[in-house]
This record gives structure tokens, C-alpha cells and sequence, in this order.
């Protein structure tokens, strides 16, 4: 297994957030975590990251990383957060390169090595010709590509992500999406994403992880958890589960629509 | 139920998406163009420093020639053939040289601190006195001035002493205080808890100068910097600890632009922001103690400096550190020069000339830069 966790816990101000949640992705694996607001979500990935404090066991390719251990776990486990600082006057080169950190000494400057690394991610993403282009001038889209960058310049085994397209519009949401996608294919990367759309989520995933209050309570294939049982007592939502085309659609249900408004509503006097 | 994706909704991104995944170029990080400090950078701001030091030398009430100046340093220097009169000999040497080496040497100091301190604590507003150096120095020289001034011999190696004491007692109570109950320290934190120890500091050295009115001018004079006292017996004392911390910050460079996507995703990178601030502080804090110990309060150089060349050079700290160093150096060098020559013989505190020399060439390349933006 590429990435495994065992029973993590987090208490945060001395309150529990997580109670012991195991998982294990595989290489090439897409682990989509799923569950209402304040389930945990990013919680978990942080404790996986080691940017909280947590109990229970972090390890990537069969190697244990301890609390600390920042440097080594980088070259590990690489983060795309869901609001990410950029700072306005740093250029993309320079901001990519920041990922390379855990890669050349720690006060020295970077490699040839460094340098490729960062250019074959830019060419990968297109960004090569944004490359001295200030952050502050690149659109939303960009931005968050760039961000992938400098994850993906880590050259770790293991992306984790963060809702990577809570600031963007579907379109670009999918494109970042797609992209993540295409390099876990080719580069053989575990992807972990919490994400907040249930269908982009099912569509991207081989396996969700549903949490609530700091627990999986589903684990498996999209089909297995997305049920409408499921989204209904753990997101309190009405929907339906339809099968397209592309896969899993969760979409939002009016079932207690009283009969008599639809007689009123415009839109239904024309069918 | 089965749902049937309705015309034309494949086709919008996605294009995109695989285009980008073609085969790389294999010579693309040639066209890379990242930060780095550039050699002509480094070769203006050492002539500038260069041109403040002559002309630092040169001016003075003994009026002196160029020639003079280069021949009294070559004579001291035991150059064959250098021959320069005793007395030109001793005021370049004795007077102008070390002076204006001390001023190179605090305004690096205080220049590269201000620098350090902005991109550790995400505060434009930070100078090197922002975790209570200043109003712990203050208090430690006032307690020197006040209690032992009545030999003058010793307030010249006593004050140096108790200002360097005060002001890494002041910052150690700022760093012990300014942790959470969880036990981290966040930027935030920090600097509040360097509010409020430098408010009780302040107020203790008020307090003293206000018992002792006696020596209330000496004090202020203290407070607001001078390098009238210059000797290289202070060169000699400041420079190590001065070396050593401009030499840590400047390690510490590229770290600081680490920094600046803030602590988490520092971190998530492995960097570790926690430590490097620490050993920024702790570096700008023994550097800058070791300045002021010598020079009193000089205000204002460790916020212009960085600024403008900020302003002039970009936001990498790769640039901003070293560039600071050296226009920091420069320009404290010709802020005493104005001190000491604008009400010859009269001298001007140096904090009030750092002020007012520095604050409208600040405000032009502000609106400077602006307009380039």
C-alpha cells in the first residue's frame, strides 16, 4: 500500500475532532473523503500531512513518519490546501520552487535538478509561459494550477488535496480535477481529496471515505456509500442517486414538494 | 434511472487538459527565469557604500583633499612612499575611519534585522525593535547613565553592557510570553506580547529618568542615537556579533521567502516555520542588541532600508537581504555625515536625521513604484 493510516486521532482545543479513522490507498488510487461540514475532512488530511498534532500511525511506502519529521514527509505526502496563500509579488517559478524545499540542502540554493523538476511540472500544467508572471495577475484557474505545481514539484508518491475547487467555477474545478487525475495515472500517485460535491467526488474516486463527527461511517466503492439513505442521515439531504453516462450523479431530490405548488409554478404548466 | 449527458457538454476543458500533458521539452528549464540576486545589484549597492564611506572620511571640520584621505590611509597601511602629516594621519584614522565604519556596521545591522523581522512576522510595519529591543536597551543604558554615570570612565564600557543585557532580556520575556496555552507561538501572539513588554520596559525607564533629572539629557541623547563616541575599541566589540547575525539572516534568505506562504503550508513543504523564525529572532535580536549597545536608538533605518529596496528589487528576500546590507550601511553613513556637518559643531541626534533624510526619499520611491504598477 502506498499511503496507510491507523486509528487517527485529533483533539483540537481539547476536543475531540477525529476518533481513530484507518485508511490505506494504493498506488494509483483515488481516495475521495466525503461528509457534512465539521466532520473532520480536513482534519484528517491535515493529521496525515503532520501539520496537527494527532495519535495513530502515518505510513507512506511501509516508512513510518513521526510528528516533526516535516523535511522527510514532504518528500512523502505533497498539499494542495483549500486557501492557499499567495503571496501577490512572488512569481511562479519562484512560488513552484518553494516545493522543491525538502529537496536541496536546507539554507542551500537549488539544483540543476530542482530547476527540471520545476520546469517539467510548469510545461505539464502550461504554465511555462506564466512562469515570471506575479501571482497576483494570474486568473483563478491559473492560480490554482499553479498551487498543483508546486504540490506536484514535491515529486512525492502521495497528493493530498484539499477541496482543490472550492474557489474555482465548474469548469476549471474539473480541468484541476482532470489534471490530478491524469498525473495519478502516469506517475502512479495516491490521491487523497476531500471534496465537497458528491458527484464530482463519485466521479473521481475508486473509493470514498464517508466521515461524521470525526468518524468513517462508510468506506468503499462510490456506489457503496453514496447511497440515499446514507447522504439523507449523515448530510440531512434529499437526493437522488441517478447512474449516467460518466458515472455516479448525487442530485438534490424535492420529494416533499406539496402536490398543489406545482400547479402554480410556471415552469411545470409547460409540460 | 439513467441520465443521457445533454449535447456539447463534453467538449469545454478538457482539451485543455490533455494538451497540457504532451510530451515535455527537453531544454525547457533553460527558459527559467527564477529570483536570484544579480551581480550589478551586488556591484551598485558596494559602490554605494564605497562612495558614503569616502565621502564619510573625507568631510569633517579638518578640511582634507581626497589625496590626503587616500594618502593617510596608505601611510598608516605602511604603503612605500605614502607620506601624510600627523595630524591628517590621526584624523582619518582616529575620528573619521572608525566612525564611519561603525555606522556601516549598525546600519547593515539594523537595515538587515528590519528585513528579517517583516518577513518573519508578515508585518511591513516591523523594525528591528519590534520585540522590545529598543525599550529594553533604553532601560539597560538608562540604569547604566543614571547609577554608575558618575564616573565617567566607566559609562563608556558600562553602557554598551547594560543596553545589550536589556534588550535580550526584553525580547527573551517577549518570546516566553508570547506563546499559547497550546504552547505555540504565532506571529500575532508575538508581536502583542512585544507590545506589551516593551509598555512595561518604557515605563520603568521613564520612571528612572524621571527620578533622576539630573541626567535626563544624557539619557535622551542615548535614546536618540549617536555615534560620537566612535572608536574602533567599539568597532571591534559589535562587529563579531554583528558578523555573525547579518551571517545567520542571510542564510536564512530563502527560507524567508518559504515563509511567506504562511506556517501551515511551510510546513506541508518542510519547511519548518516555527524554527526559522526563532532563529531569525534570534539572530536579528543578538545583532541588533550588539548595534544599539553602541549607537543608541536609531529609528527609522530598519524600516526605510528594507522598503525601498523592496520597492526597487521585488519581494524575494534573496535580493532583499544582502541589498539590504549594503544600502543599510550606506545610508547610516551619510545620515551621521549630516548629523555631524548640518550645525558643525553642533551635532544633530542621528535618529532625528534618519527620519527626516529617509522619510521623504521614502515617500518618492513609493510613488514611484506605484506608478510603475
Amino acid at each position: 500500500m502506498m499511503l496507510e493510516a491507523f486509528d487517527i486521532k485529533v483533539s483540537l482545543g481539547g476536543k475531540p475532532v477525529l476518533t481513530g479513522v484507518s485508511l490505506t490507498v494504493g498506488a494509483g488510487g483515488w481516495l475521495g473523503v466525503v461528509g457534512p461540514n465539521g466532520a473532520g475532512k480536513s482534519t484528517l488530511l491535515r493529521a496525515l500531512l503532520g501539520l496537527v498534532p494527532y495519535q495513530g500511525n502515518v505510513r507512506v511506502c511501509g516508512r513510518e513518519y513521526g510528528q516533526g519529521e516535516q523535511r522527510s514527509r514532504a518528500r512523502a505526502l505533497a498539499y494542495v490546501p483549500q486557501r492557499p496563500v499567495l503571496p501577490a509579488a512572488m512569481n511562479v517559478v519562484d512560488y513552484v520552487l518553494l516545493g522543491r524545499s525538502a529537496h536541496h540542502s536546507y539554507l542551500g540554493p537549488e539544483t540543476a535538478r530542482d530547476l527540471e523538476v520545476t520546469a517539467e511540472v510548469l510545461e505539464r500544467l502550461e504554465l511555462l509561459p506564466l512562469a515570471s508572471r506575479p501571482l497576483s495577475q494570474l486568473s483563478g484557474g491559473e492560480a490554482q494550477r499553479a498551487v498543483l505545481a508546486r504540490a506536484l514539484a514535491q515529486e512525492a508518491p502521495v497528493l493530498v488535496m484539499d477541496e482543490p475547487t472550492t474557489s474555482l467555477d465548474l469548469g476549471y474545478g474539473q480541468l484541476v480535477l482532470e489534471l490530478a487525475d491524469e498525473l495519478r495515472k502516469q506517475k502512479g500517485l495516491a490521491v487523497v481529496c476531500a471534496i465537497h460535491d458528491l458527484t464530482l467526488a463519485a466521479q473521481f474516486s475508486d473509493q470514498l471515505m464517508l466521515l461524521s463527527t470525526g468518524r468513517a461511517v462508510s468506506f468503499g466503492p462510490p456506489g457503496q456509500v453514496l447511497t440515499e439513505a446514507n447522504v439523507r442521515r449523515y448530510f440531512g439531504a434529499d437526493v437522488e442517486i441517478l447512474i449516467g453516462e460518466c458515472g455516479l450523479v448525487v442530485s438534490p431530490a424535492r420529494r416533499r414538494r406539496p402536490k398543489e405548488a406545482l400547479g402554480t409554478c410556471p415552469l411545470a404548466q409547460g409540460t | 434511472m439513467t441520465l443521457a449527458p445533454p449535447e456539447g457538454v463534453g467538449a469545454s476543458p478538457k482539451p485543455l487538459a490533455l494538451k497540457a500533458l504532451r510530451e515535455p521539452h527537453p531544454e525547457r528549464h533553460l527558459v527559467l527565469r527564477p529570483t536570484r540576486l544579480r551581480a550589478w545589484q551586488v556591484g551598485v549597492g558596494a559602490l554605494f557604500v564605497a562612495g558614503c564611506a569616502f565621502a564619510g572620511v573625507l568631510v569633517g571640520p579638518y578640511d582634507l583633499s581626497p589625496l590626503e584621505v587616500f594618502t593617510a590611509i596608505a601611510a598608516k597601511l605602511g604603503i612605500a612612499g605614502a607620506h601624510s602629516s600627523p595630524l591628517a594621519t590621526a584624523v582619518v584614522w582616529e575620528i573619521r575611519l572608525p566612525r564611519v565604519a561603525l555606522g556601516a556596521l549598525v546600519g547593515a545591522m539594523l537595515s538587515v534585522a528590519g528585513a528579517a523581522y517583516q518577513g518573519a512576522f508578515f508585518n511591513p510595519l516591523a523594525d528591528p525593535y519590534l520585540l522590545g529591543v529598543a525599550s529594553g536597551a533604553g532601560l539597560g543604558a538608562t540604569v547604566a547613565l543614571v547609577y554608575f554615570g558618575a564616573a565617567s570612565a566607566s559609562v563608556l564600557s558600562s553602557v554598551p553592557v547594560a543596553a545589550f543585557l536589556g534588550a535580550v532580556t526584553a525580547v527573551a520575556a517577549t518570546f516566553a510570553l508570547g506563546r499559547s496555552r497550546s504552547g505555540a507561538r504565532s506571529p500575532t501572539t508575538l508581536v502583542l506580547a512585544g507590545v506589551a513588554v516593551a509598555a512595561f520596559f518604557t515605563a520603568i525607564q521613564t520612571f528612572i529618568q524621571q527620578q533622576h533629572f539630573g541626567s535626563l539629557q544624557i539619557v535622551y541623547d542615548w535614546l536618540l542615537g549617536t555615534l560620537a563616541t566612535a572608536g574602533w575599541s567599539q568597532v571591534g566589540l559589535v562587529a563579531p556579533y554583528i558578523a555573525l547575525a547579518a551571517g545567520a539572516l542571510y542564510a536564512c534568505r530563502r527560507l524567508l521567502d518559504a515563509l511567506s506562504v504562511g506556517d501551515e503550508e511551510a510546513n506541508s513543504f518542510g519547511v519548518r516555520a516555527d524554527r526559522v523564525r526563532l532563529a531569525v529572532v534570534v539572530a536579528a535580536t543578538f545583532g541588533t542588541a550588539a548595534a544599539v549597545s553602541v549607537s543608541g536608538l536609531i529609528g527609522f533605518v530598519g524600516i526605510i532600508v528594507p522598503h525601498t529596496v523592496r520597492l526597487l528589487a521585488g519581494p524575494s528576500y534573496r535580493r532583499i537581504i544582502p541589498l539590504s546590507l549594503l544600502f543599510g550601511a550606506g545610508f547610516l553613513v551619510l545620515a551621521d555625515l549630516a548629523a555631524r556637518t548640518v550645525l558643525s559643531p553642533a551635532e544633530l541626534p542621528l535618529g532625528v536625521v534618519t527620519a527626516s533624510l529617509g522619510a521623504p526619499f521614502f515617500l518618492v520611491v513609493l510613488r514611484q513604484a506605484r506608478r510603475v504598477q
